[in-house]
């Protein structure tokens, strides 16, 4: 921005390249934002302490290694993002629809403003709202699915958490202090390199994503064990829910890939601080290898997000369809298909870079192998309703809208996946209108489809139906008007990142798209809406039962929310749809003859303190201020070294806390039986 | 075996309806018809065209029945429905399995045919007819501008090029800077332009005329500048052309070359008339250096 | 410490948090997931292989038989570490400390050597920043360093939990997933021999 004139060459040492001209104070754009946001900080701060809720915030929230607790934090998180990556969708639609002009200037916002746009939308929108939300869902769900009193790892999933905050925080401190990378979200070298990206925005990126894909690798490996170990007995692998299967898969992708980007950003890393030749332009350096290896993460990262959202409809549609979901074994194979393959296809994001034609032939066919099992997938969901009795809930309204757009997303992927296709259509708008249509119709819309379904079990009370469909139904709208228009701008040769343009043709199409994401916004704005409205009139939408939606899987046979630990009892397994086993057995909701003891893992300061330090140092290095990197280094180590010494880790739920809690479910779940077991309890007493 | 009769129901009723669509297509591409894809001006560009339809029209024998089996389904089975069957447990039929499995996988099998045969065909490095014959551009990627140079002609330009009409080009294309893409979208595929090394693109101008070329990578700040006009002309044309740059007074040496290479947004056409030694060579060597030699 | 509450608890098939075989478990996982970033590094290395950029080669620079010291360091370590888990099983404090001590004598003297191979290099004109062979190459080499170095630090912390604790069912878990993480460097530095020194002066 404005600060780009005054690039710090050679860095204090104490403040590193750190001057107040960084901030953008005589920013038009930025300062109003900036404002804004210091006095809701403000606000808020001055509205917790006064209400004296610190304590609270501290010990049941932030120190927390409850599963549902972090989930629960993960999407709140998510949603802000959401709200600034929207924002930045927002500017770069009124940009491209005010910028017909022949040369630069055209608009409101400047290439230097713009470029930092874009990169800083596909970087948000994938990281910091996309893989949150995923998490998030898996957090709340997953443990309750199969039985588990929590995660393998509580601590790792709580650190894991936190460092995720510190690259959201990082990305969000970018817009104040200094700038964000304007190279695209995927910041290929050599344009990301120091040569041509001498000042900080590709740090902000590369330490946001360094340090929230390392919580992100964390999470993969403790869901994965989580998995894989603490199942409730009786539960065999073919037995699990599909949304915990798909989570499974994409915890696998999670492990397997992360440390791919982790490498790689490294090595960008180490060529703008050291100066080593990985990706330069001279001296051996090799700009394919970059671009070859971002994919080999980035396209199993597709992946990551859309086999949660495949688990999601799974759920959805059997529930509301009130039948077993059909081939359930053919869609776990399917899912398992997709996640080998997804390792085999990353060379079709740049089928244009010139290699052979076999090769590209070979990666083609490869990718298009994977709409095979994907399309058997949306033939299961529809099967699922065949014969069924659908009931159109909220979260029924985005699944449907999910296939729908779905199937025409899919279908331009395959156009994309035919290399002498992508020729022409390679990077630009059609591409573009592409995986918004994958992501948003496939991925996103299965998040809010989760978010609407799990809402009650999370919190104990439901959202709004009808303000979910009048939302779901603008999305679904302002989805189509948005992105249409960028196939058909495609089509006419526009390519993606274009500050201003000279074509007159263009202009129509792009205002269209520009009034579908001001559809999109009043989605958004009833979504928030019905937040709100859904909280304030909780007292009349509570769940008592547990079961609000008469649900099939094993997370609806307890209480809304959940008690700490889960299950008071673990349950034993009969069957894949669990509760809906024990509902049409007469066994759902019994009441135990006696309680035990549960051993529960105790909440910790070192996740959130670790990441604090996390946080110094990833800003320290932004700003080369190495004191301050190193100090924050140490303290992350010595934090986690302070809290391996720790003795008190966990403890006993004692049965007089647990019965109480049980009781509360009981007496609305399973009233007779409740009173038939005090009955005899008071007898045998007698 | 009553669900596969219902099944047959339902499919001839998709049938119908996808005929009718079919009968329409046509005229829905034929109002795209001055978008730049769908008018194409060369013949790698035809081909690329005709990939685009048949590639579409093969997904939309699965892709339409999917859409209106996920408008019926719910509609038939909604739950106000009484009269629609209902079977709570049943989840699986090796009928069906076996359709949903082998029809996508036969449609995705004439795909990658078509893949296979095209990726060859439209491959970007093969010559469009005589070799020898073809018309060599050397193509720069700078910041943030193209430059062309003209081997056998000897002269050199900034940001427009013009070919004969029906003479097959081979672009030769290195970059300056960062990585950008070279494309012209009436004429057909585009590639990467990437520092110390030459990709090869091969096209060709059936009609004469003037078209748009831009580059499709983000390259930075002046990234939306970086366009050019390629202009196909009849032989006559080109080499009135050539004469007009070979008017100008200005030399691409190293003296000029420098000056190109400063950042610049919406760099103007220029012209030069010589082109002193291998200035396309050096520019690759630069960054591929020296090689060790065994 | 146990008291009989504790004992009923564990006798019921009640899931238990941060048991002990899922702690190992996990650490596998980790150590596949460090495996395919070494993977990643030597894809790194194997593309940049040839990418000397007409600066000076390995093959003027390689010793093999400094190497094969170095080599023989850590994988005489993974020995000595396989000998303090035996004594450790045993619950000999005294022999599980000695062999950890002479473990820990030999992963510094690898560290030291490659150190001072390092320096060398870069006296000699193969510095990280010299072409992108000699960026893969130190980026390759020093993360497994840096990878030992962590392995030290860890096993000095892992002392001071055995003079706290003794042989406490988590300190078990530590000395283990610290064995499997040396054996694995140990694995990863012979592949880093085979592929970066021997085929470099081939």
């Amino acid at each position: 921005m404005s600060s780009k004139a005054t690039i710090v060459t050679e860095p204090d040492i104490i403040f590193g390249k750190l001057t107040l001209d960084v901030i953008p104070f005589t920013d038009p754009v930025i300062l109003p934002v900036m404002i804004a946001c210091m006095l809701g900080g403000i606000g808020l701060f001055a509205l917790i302490t006064k209400m004296g809720k610190w304590g609270y915030l501290w010990n049941e929230w932030l120190t927390s290694v409850d599963h549902k607790r972090i989930g629960v934090m993960y999407i709140i998180v998510a949603i802000v993002m959401l709200v600034r990556g929207f924002s930045d969708a927002l500017m770069m639609r009124a940009q491209q629809a005010f910028a017909t002009a022949d040369e630069v200037g055209a608009g409101f916002l400047p290439p230097e403003h713009y470029d930092q746009i874009f990169t800083a939308h596909g970087t948000i929108m994938i990281f910091f709202v996309a893989m949150p939300l995923v998490i998030g869902l898996m957090n709340v769900v997953v443990p309750l699915q199969i039985g588990a009193r929590d995660v393998a790892f509580p601590f790792l999933n709580s650190l894991s958490f936190w460092l995720f905050v510190v690259g959201a925080l990082l990305v969000n401190i970018s817009l104040f202090v200094g700038e964000f990378a304007a190279t695209g979200w995927l910041a290929y070298p050599p344009l990301s390199g120091i040569e041509y990206s001498p000042w900080v925005g590709v740090d902000y990126w590369l330490w946001a994503l360094q340090i929230s894909g390392i919580g992100t690798l964390l999470t993969g490996v403790n869901f994965f064990v989580t998995i894989m170990k603490m199942r409730a007995p009786g539960m065999r692998l073919m037995q699990m829910p599909v949304f915990t299967w798909t989570s499974l898969c994409a915890n696998i992708l999670i492990v397997i890939s992360f440390p791919i980007l982790t490498v790689t950003i490294t090595l960008l890393t180490l060529d703008r601080y050291i100066g080593t030749h990985f990706f330069t332009n001279d001296l051996g350096g090799n700009q394919m290898m970059y671009v070859n290896l971002i994919w080999a993460w980035g396209h199993p990262e597709v992946y990551i997000l859309i086999l949660p959202a495949f688990g999601v409809f799974s759920e959805v549609t059997a529930t509301f369809s009130r039948k077993r979901l059909f081939g359930y074994t053919s869609l776990i194979w399917a899912t398992l298909v997709i996640m080998v393959l997804s390792f085999v296809v990353w060379l079709h994001h740049f089928f244009t870079m010139g290699s052979g034609a076999s090769v590209n032939a070979f990666f083609g066919i490869a990718t298009m192998i994977i709409s095979v099992p994907t399309g058997v997938k949306i033939f299961n969901w529809l099967f699922t309703m065949y014969k069924g009795r659908v009931e159109f809930s909220a979260s029924m309204w985005w699944t449907i809208s999910f296939l729908f757009t779905f199937t025409i997303g899919g279908m331009t992927g395959v156009m994309l996946a035919i290399p002498a296709a992508d020729f022409v259509l390679h990077n630009s708008l059609f591409l573009i209108a592409h995986f918004h249509n994958v992501i948003i119709g496939g991925a996103v819309f299965g998040y809010f489809a989760g978010l609407t379904y799990w809402f009650p079990k999370a919190t104990g009370f439901m959202l709004d139906e009808k303000l979910g469909k009048i939302s779901c139904a603008l999305w679904t709208v302002g989805f189509f008007v948005a992105f249409m228009p960028l196939y058909i701008l495609g089509f006419n040769g526009m390519t993606r990142r274009l500050n201003y343009y000279d074509n007159p043709e263009w202009t129509m199409l792009l205002w269209v798209a520009a009034f579908g994401a001001i559809i999109v916004l009043a989605g958004i704005t009833v979504q928030l809406w019905m937040g709100y409205v859904s909280i304030r009139d909780r007292d009349q939408n509570r769940d008592l039962t547990g079961d609000p939606w008469n649900g099939r899987t094993l997370e609806w046979a307890t209480s809304s929310p959940p008690p700490f630990y889960n299950f008071a009892k673990m349950p034993k397994i009969h069957d894949r749809d669990e509760h809906q086993y024990k509902k049409d057995h007469g066994m759902a909701y019994e009441v135990p003859e006696n309680y035990t003891p549960i051993h529960m893992p105790k909440n910790t300061w070192c996740g959130i303190v670790m990441s604090g330090f996390a946080l110094m140092m990833g800003f320290a290095m932004v700003w080369h201020i190495w004191w301050m990197a190193i100090v924050g280094f140490v303290g992350i180590f010595a934090s986690l070294i302070i809290y391996s010494f720790e003795r008190d880790k966990d403890y006993y739920v004692q049965v007089d806390v647990i019965e109480p809690l049980e009781e509360a479910h009981l007496v609305h779940a399973n009233p007779t039986g409740l009173r038939a077991m005090q009955d005899k309890k008071s007898s045998l007493e007698a | 075996m009553q669900e596969l009769v219902e099944f047959m129901r339902i499919y001839q009723m998709i049938k119908n309806v996808l005929k009718c669509i079919l009968v329409l297509l046509p005229t829905l591409f034929l109002s795209g018809c001055n978008l730049a894809l769908f008018d194409p001006k060369g013949p790698v560009a035809e081909e690329a065209k005709s990939l685009i339809i048949i590639s579409v029209a093969l997904m939309l024998i699965i892709i339409i029945p999917v859409l209106m089996m996920i408008v019926y389904f719910p509609y038939k089975y909604r739950k106000g429905n009484k009269n629609a069957e209902y079977k709570p447990n049943w989840e699986h039929s090796t009928k069906i399995e076996i359709v949903v499995w082998t029809v996508p996988t036969l449609i995705v099998i004439a795909l990658s045919y078509v893949t296979y045969v095209t990726s060859h065909s439209l491959d970007p490095r093969k010559p469009l007819g005589d070799a020898d014959n073809q018309l060599v551009i050397q193509v720069v990627a700078m910041d943030w501008k193209w430059l062309f140079i003209y081997p056998e002609q000897g002269i050199a330009t900034v940001n427009e090029i013009s070919i004969p009409v029906d003479r097959p080009v081979e672009f030769r294309i290195t970059s300056d800077t960062v990585m950008n893409s070279f494309f012209i979208p009436r004429l057909g595929s585009q590639i990467y332009a990437m520092a110390g090394m030459e990709n090869r693109l091969h096209l060709m101008a059936s009609e004469p005329g003037t078209f748009r070329g831009v580059s499709a990578n983000y390259s930075g700040f002046g990234f939306s500048g970086m366009k050019f006009k390629v202009h196909a002309t009849d032989q006559q044309g080109f080499d009135a052309w050539v004469a007009k740059v070979k008017a100008s007074p200005k030399i691409l040496d190293s003296e000029t070359l420098p000056q190109l290479q400063q950042k610049t947004k919406d760099h103007p056409v220029e012209y030069f008339s010589t082109v002193d030694g291998q200035q396309f060579e050096q520019l690759i060597e630069k960054y591929s250096g020296a090689q060790n030699v065994e | 410490m146990t008291t009989s509450a504790d004992l009923q608890v564990h006798d019921q098939d009640e899931h238990h948090h941060d048991s002990g075989g899922d702690t190992v478990f996990g650490f596998w996982i980790y150590i596949m997931s460090d495996c395919i970033l070494f993977a990643t590094l030597f894809a790194t290395y194997a593309v940049m292989s040839g990418s000397f950029a007409g600066q000076i080669t390995p093959k003027e620079l390689f010793d093999l038989n400094f190497v094969l010291g170095e080599t023989a360091l850590l994988l005489f370590s993974s020995f000595t570490f396989g000998m303090a888990m035996l004594y450790a099983h045993k619950k000999s404090m005294r022999g599980m400390i000695t062999w950890l001590l002479i473990t820990f004598a030999l992963g510094l003297g690898f560290l030291g050597m490659e150190l001072f191979e390092f320096y060398h290099f870069s006296h000699e004109g193969a510095t990280p920043q010299t072409s992108g062979y000699w960026s893969a190459f130190y980026g390759l080499v020093a993360t497994h360093g840096l990878h030992v170095t962590g392995g030290l630090i860890w096993m000095l912390i892992l002392f001071a939990h055995f003079k706290r604790d003794g042989f406490s069912d988590a300190n078990m878990v530590r000395l283990a997933c610290l064995s499997l993480f040396w054996h694995f460097l140990d694995v990863i530095w012979i592949c880093v021999f085979s592929v970066v020194y021997l085929m470099g002066v081939m």
